[in-house]
């Protein structure tokens, strides 16, 4: 008996079918990464990827309380890195989720001034993450629409003289440090006395505000003209927008304004520990830290100076690289809330949102 | 014994049904009711059967608020989009000749095939400071300065009825086609004129496919969180935007759990009062 054959069409198709298959782009292994979106990017991803023969799954979340949440719902082990705001370092290692990274592998000692930040990243010696990335929530603006001199008074900024022409980016952290900033207050001593102080100031803002929006809301009101001013806004609002429209950029005011930081590290219950290592080695490299720096989600300083090395000068005069010192001085970490005073900050926050 | 095995194979026949609606319906549910009697101290969270999360919502002045401007804007858009739909649905049905009625349906819910956020971002667009619109009035000299337009509730009123007008017109497209013609002539036999054919003949058969549509509407409408999101600036806070913040930002659970419920609580309503002519078999 002959074994049929398929007809030529069908052959046909399913050698089309297989040589399509991405047999070749199966990877030996593969790593879970918990982060923010500028580590999605696959510009980072890919070389790491390659060079190792592994597939990196990024899964993207917003605000340390999601991650909280989705590592609380997982299995131990599902995940292998997690990035993280470095303010809530203390907290996860708290919980136990960290493990230790091997010192001798991460170049610390090529680190801007006081970006490693020891006392959140570390823990009786041990390193349980460590910073991959920074920058600043303080005042975007349309420099050909506004008077550049207004935006060094945070008061002027988002006085009413710009009535309806302020967005303000909706994370209630940030904008809110930067509201203590300009009200006197020390970010790192918030209490919650200091509250009502703080609601009077984002009340004012408010009645001058247009909107409030997330990242794209906001780069989306400066980049069409709706607004002309984000407060909160930095370099990571504003790089991506600045090659088509240079007007669009950002400084610290006097007053100072609030420092971001980003923190990379491998989870405790991880099962591919030394990988995931690599992995965090990878991004705080020289050549890591570029592609993060200018990440397709959003731009920010890399922690370590030699990724200098690996950006053009364009690409630098977006990130301001060389007033780097002088903008560390001056500006304040994230306030860290506890649990309670997270709750009243968000209280206050949704207040001006009704308001 | 034939009816035992007929019992044994009508609940064959239902048990998928059943057990679909139990673990996708009945115990989600059961379990969002209970976690908004927990509460949380700290991060943690406490089960336990409280009110509190309900006394937040009713008691404070900014979560309550929410649930007022939920139900004004999905009343606003349920209402505009049925007084914009009903006309359209009509002149594909009666107007357009039967073999482009096809191509017309089609062309009125073309809008379906963009995905939801870059539609409610190219209404921005169109509604910012230097969109077309206001362009076009300033071009015409028709007003000197831009109109706010984006970040209003004008504009999520605006990108919720562009979405369900499509939606509405479908269910009275497919109403009114039903409608055989004679209805029309008997009453203008018996001395009506058009007005009255329509008032208080067409229109009252019309009822099933308006009133499933505007349901449909409602539902849909105020569980949506991304359009009052992105064209409302977040100006105002509705329902399903505090129940994000409460998820995102804070892990608040329970209190996500209780909004949740207030707005199943309404749509419960919603149902309740379109009950009567919810018809879906008219349509």
């Amino acid at each position: 008996m002959t074994k049929p054959t398929p007809p030529r069409r069908v052959q046909i198709a399913t050698a089309t079918c297989l040589a399509l298959l991405p047999c070749a782009a199966q990877a030996a292994e593969s790593l879970n990464a918990l982060v923010w979106c500028d580590h999605t990017d696959p510009a980072l991803i890919e070389p790491f990827e390659t060079a190792n023969d592994v597939k990196v799954n990024r899964r993207e979340y917003e605000g340390t309380a999601t991650a909280l949440a989705l590592l609380e719902q997982s299995r131990p082990g599902d995940w292998d890195v997690l990035v993280i705001d470095s303010i809530d370092v203390p907290r996860v290692i708290d919980a136990g989720l960290m493990a230790e990274l091997p010192r001798d592998q991460l170049p610390l000692d090529d680190f801007f001034g006081t970006v490693e930040m020891k006392d959140s990243t570390s823990r009786d010696g041990k390193i349980y993450a460590v910073t991959d990335k920074f920058g600043y929530n303080t005042i975007s603006f349309n420099s050909d629409k506004v008077d550049p001199a207004d935006m060094q008074d945070m008061a002027t900024a988002w006085s009413d003289k710009y009535k309806d022409r302020i967005a303000i980016y909706d994370y209630y952290i940030p904008v809110m440090g930067l509201v203590a900033i300009a009200d006197g207050f020390k970010t790192a001593e918030l209490t919650a006395d200091d509250l009502p102080a703080l609601k009077k100031t984002l009340f004012t803002m408010k009645e001058n505000a247009r909107s409030v929006g997330e990242v794209v809301a906001s780069q989306t009101a400066l980049a069409t003209g709706e607004v002309d001013i984000v407060v909160g806004g930095g370099e990571w609002l504003t790089a991506v927008l600045a090659e088509e429209n240079p007007n669009l950029t950002w400084t610290i005011p006097d007053q100072g304004a609030v420092r971001w930081s980003e923190a990379i590290g491998v989870l405790a219950a991880s099962e591919k520990k030394d990988l995931a290592a690599k992995f965090v080695e990878y991004i705080v490299s020289p050549e890591g830290q570029a592609r993060l720096a200018t990440s397709s989600c959003y731009w920010g300083m890399p922690a370590n100076r030699k990724a200098g090395e690996h950006l053009t000068d364009a690409q630098k005069s977006v990130l301001r690289w060389d007033e780097q010192d002088n903008y560390l001085k001056r500006a304040q970490l994230y306030p860290a809330p506890d649990a309670d005073l997270d709750q009243k900050m968000q209280d206050v926050w949704l207040e001006m949102l009704q308001h | 014994m034939a009816g035992a095995r007929d019992t044994v194979r009508g609940w064959g026949f239902v048990a998928p049904a059943l057990l679909w609606t139990l673990a996708f319906f009945v115990v989600p549910f059961v379990v969002m009711a209970a976690m908004s009697l927990a509460t949380l101290e700290g991060r943690e969270l406490i089960w336990g059967v409280s009110l509190e999360n309900y006394r937040r919502l009713f008691g404070q002045a900014y979560l309550f608020r929410a649930i007022l401007v939920s139900v004004e804007i999905t009343l606003t858009v349920t209402v505009v989009s049925v007084v914009l739909a009903y006309p359209l649905a009509w002149i594909i049905a009666f107007r357009v000749p039967e073999r482009w009625q096809r191509l017309a349906l089609l062309l009125a819910i073309l809008p379906f095939w963009t995905s939801y956020v870059v539609r409610s971002y190219a209404w921005l667009l169109v509604l910012a400071r230097e969109g077309i619109i206001n362009k076009a009035l300033i071009g015409l000299g028709l007003i000197s300065e831009p109109l706010t337009l984006a970040s209003t509730r004008f504009a999520t009123v605006t990108g919720f009825v562009h979405f369900f007008v499509m939606l509405l017109t479908l269910t009275i497209y497919a109403n009114l086609v039903q409608l055989s013609p004679n209805y029309r002539r008997a009453a203008i036999d018996l001395g009506a004129n058009g007005w009255q054919a329509f008032r208080h003949v067409i229109l009252p058969l019309t009822l099933p496919g308006i009133v499933t549509g505007a349901f449909l509407t409602f539902v849909l409408c105020i569980g949506d969180y991304i359009t009052p999101q992105i064209l409302g600036g977040n100006n105002e806070l509705t329902g399903p935007q505090i129940i994000m913040v409460q998820l995102g930002r804070g892990a608040n659970f329970p209190l996500a759990a209780a909004m949740s419920i207030v707005l199943m609580a309404l749509v419960t309503l919603a149902y309740l009062a379109a009950a009567r002519w919810l018809r879906l078999d008219r349509i």
